[in-house]
This record gives C-alpha cells, sequence and structure tokens, in this order.
C-alpha cells in the first residue's frame, strides 16, 4: 500500500538525529570544515547512536534490527541537515557493514560484524571511485584476476571516505573472466596495499578522504562478497541523495528568515516575487526530492524489480534539484553567500560533491 | 511505514483503468477534430468503468488508502490516449459531478445539498478581467425583496455548456472585498441568465468551456451558498473560506490530471523510441547514457516526483491531515509536468510527433491548461511563498 508514514522507530530516530544536526553538527561545521578535520569526539557521538550496529544480527553482537533502507535515508537526510561532512563521516563504515550483511557468507559476516557491534568507532570503507574522468561504476578499470583458489585485485581507487583510517575496504574491482562487477575484502594491512593521502576536494572538506593503491593484491578465496554489484552502487547513490535532501533542506530553512530580514528598496526581500518565488520552488523541491528518495530507498529495501530504476531516478532527480537549491539560496545572500563566515557557499560545495559521488553514505 | 508499492489488487485496478481507457483510441482524433460534438455514451469497441468497479470489492483494509489511490487512478486514466469525457477527475460519480457540486457538498447548507445535490453544476468565477486574483470580482448580487439581481460577465466556466446551473461568485458589497463576495447558485432557466457561447481552445476539447451574461438575473434567496448573508468587517469571510476550502480537495486532483498528461506522452515516447531500439538501460551510469536515453530519465524523474506530490497531498487527508500546503505543492508540480515533458516527449520523437498520425501532440494541448485553471503555477507559488514566509494575502502580492 502507498503511505508516507514513519513507524514509531524511525520517527524517534529522525527526531533525536535532527536535534543532534541542529544542536551539535551545525554549530561546528563550518570550525571544521575550515580545519578539514571531522573530530574524532564527533564520530564517536554520532556511533553511539548505534546507527550501524543495529541491523548487525544478535547472533553478531549486533541490534538486530531489519535492515531498513528507509530508516537509513531518514536518518540521512537528518543529518544532513546538520552537516554532511560530519554526517558522512559517522555513516560512512555503514557502507562496509550493509554490504556484508546484504550480501556477505555466513563465514565473512562472522569474521567482521562483530567488531563493528562494540560501543568504540570502527572505521571501514567501499572503495568505490576511480582516477579517470568519466568514471561509472558498472565499467571500473580496477581489476579482479583469479589466480589459484584467490584472486589479484589490482588498480587504483579514489576519494576513499574514511581511508585514512579504515580497517578494512570493500574494493570494487571489474572480474576480468567474466567482466562483471566483484567487491572484495581487503584487510588494511593487505600486502600490495598503499594508503596516501588526497590532494583536497571541493566539498565534504573534513571527511577523510584518501587515496588506495592496489598493486597485485593477493586475496584468498573467501574475500569475495557475492554482491549484487547495482544494488550495492544504488544503495551508495541513494544515500548520497538522502544526505543532499538534508542539505537542500537546511539551505532552504535558512534562507526564509533572511528573506523576512533583508530589506532592499524599502521592504524585506522575501516580499518580492522574484525572491518568494525562489524559495516556494526550494521548499516544492526538497519534498519532491524527499519522496524520490524514500521511494528508491523503499523498493531497495523490499528488492522490488523496480529498485534499480527507481534509484537512478532519485538520483538523477536529486543532482538537478539539490544542487540548484544550494545555488540559489546562496544567490539569495548575494555577496554574503559568497563569504565564508555563512554557511552558504558550504553548502553549494557539499550539494554538488554530493550529487557527482556514487555516495560517501549508503541507504 | 512509508511504502510505495501498490497490493496485487490496486495494481490490477489501475491496469484495468488504462485498458479500459484506451479502448476508445481510435475515436479520440475524430473527437478533436469535431471540438462541438459531444460523444455518445458508449462508443464503438468501448469498454466501460463496469469492468473496473467490481474489482473495488476485492480490496482490503491494507490496501492503499481511498483518496490516494482515486489520484492515482487519475493518473492512470488520463495518462491513455481514449476519448476523454469531461475533466477526467479521478473516477465518474453520475452526472452531479461537476466543480460546482465540490462547491456545493463544502460549502451548502443541508437543505441546499438536499435541494440541488443530483444536479450537475459548473464553478462560475473567472471574468473578462479578473482571474487569479478574486477579490476583484466585479459581477455583482443585490438583494431585492425575495430575490438576489445578478449582474455582470463570467468567462471559462468549466462544463459551463452542459451543467445544469452554477455556482457563480458575485460581491454584495465592493468596498468590502474579499468579505463581500458569496457564491449563489443559478441554474440556467433564471431569467436574466444568457450563455453566450462555447469557447474553442488548444486541448481539453471534450470539456466544454462557457462564456455567461448575467442581465438582472434573478434567483431565489435561498440561492445563495451557505445562507449567510452578512459581510464581516474583519476582511475574512466564513462562505468565501468555505469556497476556498474546496481547491484543497480539488487541487490534487486537477495536479493529478496534469501529471496523467506527462505520464502520456513519457509513455508514448519511451515506447515508441524502444521500437526504435532506443531504451533506457537501469544499469548505466550517467557518464554511459546517450543524450536521449539521459532525456528520457530525466522525464521520467520529473514525472515520478510530481506524482509523488500528488499522492502524498492525497495520502494526508486520507489519514485526516492538514493538506493546504501540499496541495499547492503538487498542483504547481502538477503543472510544470504537463508543460515540460510532452515537450520533451517531442524533443525526444523528432518531427513526427507534429503529425495527426499520433496522439502525443494532443497530450501536449491537453496538458498545457493544468498550469492555469484551479490557479495557476504562480498562484500556487505565492500560496506556497505566503505559507512557509509566515506573510499574509495583503502582506506578499
Amino acid at each position: 500500500m502507498i503511505s508516507f508514514a514513519l513507524d514509531e522507530e524511525q520517527t524517534m530516530i529522525r527526531d533525536s538525529l535532527q536535534g543532534f544536526a541542529r544542536d551539535v553538527l551545525a554549530p561546528g561545521a563550518r570550525a571544521i570544515d575550515e580545519a578539514g578535520v571531522v573530530p574524532d569526539d564527533i564520530i564517536r557521538q554520532g556511533w553511539d547512536f548505534g546507527l550501524i550496529a543495529a541491523a548487525i544480527p544478535e547472533a553478531y553482537g549486533g541490534g538486530g534490527m531489519a535492515r531498513s533502507s528507509i530508516t537509513n535515508a531518514v536518518a540521512l537526510e537528518a543529518l544532513g541537515g546538520g552537516c554532511a561532512s560530519q554526517g558522512a563521516a559517522i555513516m560512512a563504515p555503514g557502507q562496509f557493514v550493509g554490504a556484508l550483511i546484504d550480501f556477505g557468507s555466513e563465514e565473512q559476516k562472522a569474521e567482521y560484524l562483530p567488531r563493528f557491534a562494540g560501543s568504540v568507532p570502527v572505521a571501514a570503507s567501499l572503495a568505490l571511485q576511480e582516477s579517470q574522468f568519466g568514471f561509472a561504476a558498472e565499467s571500473e578499470r580496477t581489476t579482479a584476476l583469479r589466480s589459484g583458489n584467490g584472486w589479484v585485485v589490482s588498480g587504483e581507487k579514489r576519494l576513499v571516505p574514511l581511508g585514512d583510517r579504515a580497517e578494512v575496504f570493500l574494493v570494487m574491482a571489474r572480474d576480468v573472466d567474466t567482466g562483471e562487477t566483484a567487491a572484495f575484502i581487503v584487510p588494511r594491512e593487505a600486502a600490495g596495499l598503499t594508503v596516501s593521502a588526497e590532494s583536497g576536494s571541493m566539498g565534504l572538506k573534513p571527511l577523510p578522504q584518501a587515496r588506495v593503491t592496489l598493486a597485485d593484491v593477493e586475496l584468498p578465496g573467501s574475500a569475495k562478497v557475492a554482491v549484487d554489484a547495482q544494488k550495492l552502487v544504488n544503495q551508495a547513490r541513494v544515500g548520497a541523495a538522502a544526505l543532499a535532501v538534508g542539505v537542500s533542506r537546511q539551505a532552504t530553512d535558512f534562507a526564509i528568515p533572511y528573506a523576512k530580514e533583508r530589506v532592499a528598496f524599502g521592504e524585506p526581500i522575501g516580499k518580492k516575487q522574484s525572491i518568494a518565488f525562489m524559495l516556494a520552488d526550494m521548499h516544492i523541491e526538497c519534498e519532491a526530492m524527499r519522496w524520490m528518495v524514500w521511494k528508491a530507498a523503499s523498493l531497495l529495501e523490499h528488492d522490488d524489480p523496480g529498485a534499480a530504476k527507481a534509484s537512478v531516478l532519485a538520483q538523477d532527480y536529486v543532482r538537478r534539484k539539490a544542487v540548484k537549491i544550494a545555488d540559489d539560496a546562496l544567490q539569495i545572500f548575494g555577496g554574503h553567500g559568497f563569504i565564508r563566515e555563512l554557511p552558504l557557499e558550504m553548502w553549494l560545495r557539499n550539494a554538488r560533491t554530493l550529487t557527482v559521488l556514487d555516495g560517501p553514505v549508503s541507504v | 511505514m512509508a511504502d510505495f508499492r501498490f497490493s496485487a489488487i490496486d495494481q490490477q485496478i489501475l491496469d484495468k483503468v488504462v485498458e479500459v481507457g484506451e479502448s476508445t483510441t481510435r475515436h479520440t482524433r475524430y473527437y478533436e477534430d469535431h471540438e462541438h460534438e459531444t460523444p455518445p455514451d458508449r462508443l464503438e469497441g468501448e469498454r466501460g468503468f463496469e469492468e473496473v468497479f467490481p474489482l473495488f470489492g476485492q480490496r482490503e483494509p491494507g490496501d492503499t488508502p481511498m483518496m490516494t489511490l482515486m489520484m492515482a487512478v487519475s493518473i492512470a486514466r488520463g495518462s491513455t490516449s481514449g476519448v476523454v469525457r469531461g475533466l477526467g477527475l479521478a473516477m465518474p460519480q453520475g452526472r452531479a459531478s461537476g466543480l460546482g457540486n465540490a462547491a456545493l457538498q463544502s460549502a451548502g447548507t443541508p437543505e441546499q445539498k438536499a435541494k440541488w445535490g443530483n444536479l450537475f453544476l459548473a464553478m462560475s468565477i473567472t471574468e473578462p478581467g479578473v482571474g487569479s486574483d478574486t477579490k476583484a470580482i466585479q459581477t455583482t448580487a443585490r438583494l431585492d425583496g425575495d430575490e438576489w439581481v445578478i449582474n455582470g460577465d463570467k468567462i471559462f466556466v468549466t462544463d459551463g455548456v452542459k451543467a445544469d446551473g452554477a455556482i457563480v461568485w458575485a460581491t454584495i458589497d465592493k468596498s468590502a472585498g474579499r468579505a463581500g463576495i458569496k457564491s449563489f447558485l443559478v441554474l440556467k432557466d433564471a431569467p436574466g441568465f444568457k450563455l453566450v457561447r462555447q469557447e474553442k481552445k488548444l486541448g481539453i476539447r471534450a470539456s466544454d468551456t462557457a462564456a455567461y451574461a448575467f442581465v438582472d438575473c434573478r434567483v431565489p434567496r435561498d440561492a445563495l451558498l451557505g445562507g449567510d448573508e452578512t459581510v464581516p468587517k474583519d476582511g475574512g469571510s466564513a462562505g468565501y473560506k468555505g469556497v476556498m476550502k474546496t481547491f484543497n480537495m480539488t487541487r490534487p486532483a486537477v495536479a493529478s490530471g496534469g501529471v496523467a498528461k506527462a505520464k502520456g506522452a513519457l509513455e508514448f515516447a519511451k515506447a515508441e523510441m524502444a521500437k526504435e531500439g532506443v531504451e533506457v538501460d537501469w544499469g548505466k551510469s550517467f557518464r554511459n547514457r546517450s543524450a536521449v536515453e539521459q532525456k528520457l530519465i530525466e522525464m521520467e524523474a520529473d514525472t515520478e516526483a510530481a506524482a509523488l506530490t500528488v499522492l502524498h497531498a492525497a495520502w494526508l487527508s486520507d489519514v485526516k491531515q492538514p493538506n493546504n500546503l501540499e496541495s499547492s505543492v503538487c498542483k504547481a508540480k502538477g503543472g510544470e509536468v504537463c508543460r515540460t515533458i510532452p515537450q520533451a516527449a517531442m524533443d525526444v520523437l523528432g518531427g513526427m510527433s507534429v503529425s495527426h498520425d499520433h496522439l502525443v501532440e494532443k497530450f501536449l494541448r491537453d496538458g498545457r491548461i493544468s498550469d492555469i485553471y484551479e490557479g495557476t503555477g504562480q498562484i500556487q507559488r505565492l500560496i506556497i511563498a505566503r505559507e512557509i514566509l509566515g506573510y499574509s494575502s495583503e502582506e506578499l502580492t
């Protein structure tokens, strides 16, 4: 049945994360963006909400709740409404954990999931993005070659979230024999794997991102995770879109009081249709984007045959609308929007980043 | 919990609505070319809603709530290329399904509902010089003994030719602005009423559009909808608000009509381009798509987003939550995609899309009105902006 209702649990998660985003993430966002580092304390506070451990089965020490993409979408929108960079840093390990819950074998789950069920934050990453322009998740250049019972993985992954600290990576690579995209668990200490710093990035600046080079990394057969690669990538796309919806809502809600305050030609600019209509459109698209993201997340959650399509549609819609909203919010502030004292330029950088990357977070 | 899947039976209903809607497609062009001819009750080969109704009996309490499903039905119905009778708002509800009937039901007294409830009533608001700014209405009503005397001109009366009468907006006190505006039920046999003409239009030709003149037109005193003859001094008016409330119910329905035309054009473009070997591959990233694939994706995303805002506004009314703001949001989106998507479909299809061999040009012509009637896209944005900025209608004009 069609319903837009959140259940009690989801409402609680949304409300508490909105409070956290408003009271903790948003006030620190500018200083953290300038410093370029998300403080460990923020990651710990985020971890304490138990968002990542919640869906780990009880057998592996987790919360044993149903794995819910729509709950994750709601959580990501709430966090994105405070600070997308900090939200991404908090939720990034969920990409690895979610993939193992969804696709991992019993052995893989038993080996890796328990360490994410504790009270101390553990970093892990999905290594997806590559160096080439025109990167497409379905045609990666990182290769996986069969070797006896194992695999040899080679290539370079870029902008890997939490790459500086991840204990373990889920590396996406093209199976040379079949041409299909496969996923491999690669421990940080694997021979041939090196992590180096990135030059920096336009948006999500304080989210630790690293370059991960794999030079003929030899992996056992058990390292391969039987992923549905398309679903896994779509979970990441919709995750990024959910964060971007939060950014959009935040920018809209920030511009509204300013438009009522700022006077030009004798009246608040909010009383001029050119500004009022921009704000109306921003509100309209925040709503429309949210339902697109929820639908995609919900269909992914239910493994509905329409999930791939809904994910592409949500990603495409948010790509176009979220950047425009952040950009229009900046425009309403004029020159003030361009000055780093206010968050507008940061939101534009973050909205653009979230809508061009295939997600540093997943639903 | 949030869910975006129709149950098997609801999907069956939606599929059946499309099947039935397509059954008259071969007659559609004829009625485009003969716009003042009313199609007979049953066209050759026409399948009717009697095929759909029994399916409703199989629905269960856990299925999509009724208003939400009706909006989905309306989108499905309007996306087909069969002959459209009337506005195609949701399901046909018999004769008493005019826009004026909605006003009567929401603002009429019990006596008025009982007396006129089975008539087909149009809604007559717009004047030659007054559109969206309804408080500027010039048509007057003056009490003379036990009768109201109405004078003025009205245009754009939807279904005004085939209706039995109309709910007519007129002011009883011009100096009072909005507070002086009242609704009157005028039947066509009222002395001084004149049906001036039937308009010729870009689209929605099956829905007649009338112009009326009222020259000392006399209606009984109890023809004032709601019965309140007072003019409040605070600027508000219960009667006016009562009629405006009608729009919170009808805006999602009209928005669904706009989404329907977008969907119709989109589905046509997808099907025809697939025959030419161009189909969206949902596994391909942005950078691996052709321009046409990307355009089809953007069209589908826009249509889907608009549809979801319509379903959301309807769902709110199903769960008894206010939906004023959301009704305007969905009307703005429905109005947007009814224009952009048929236009884009023709971009994708190329030159032959203008030919009368096909009906895709009809989706553009029929859809276009959805961003105008029931409040233009600009009026919806005004309403939304006032709401989110906390401005009154005087503060933000």
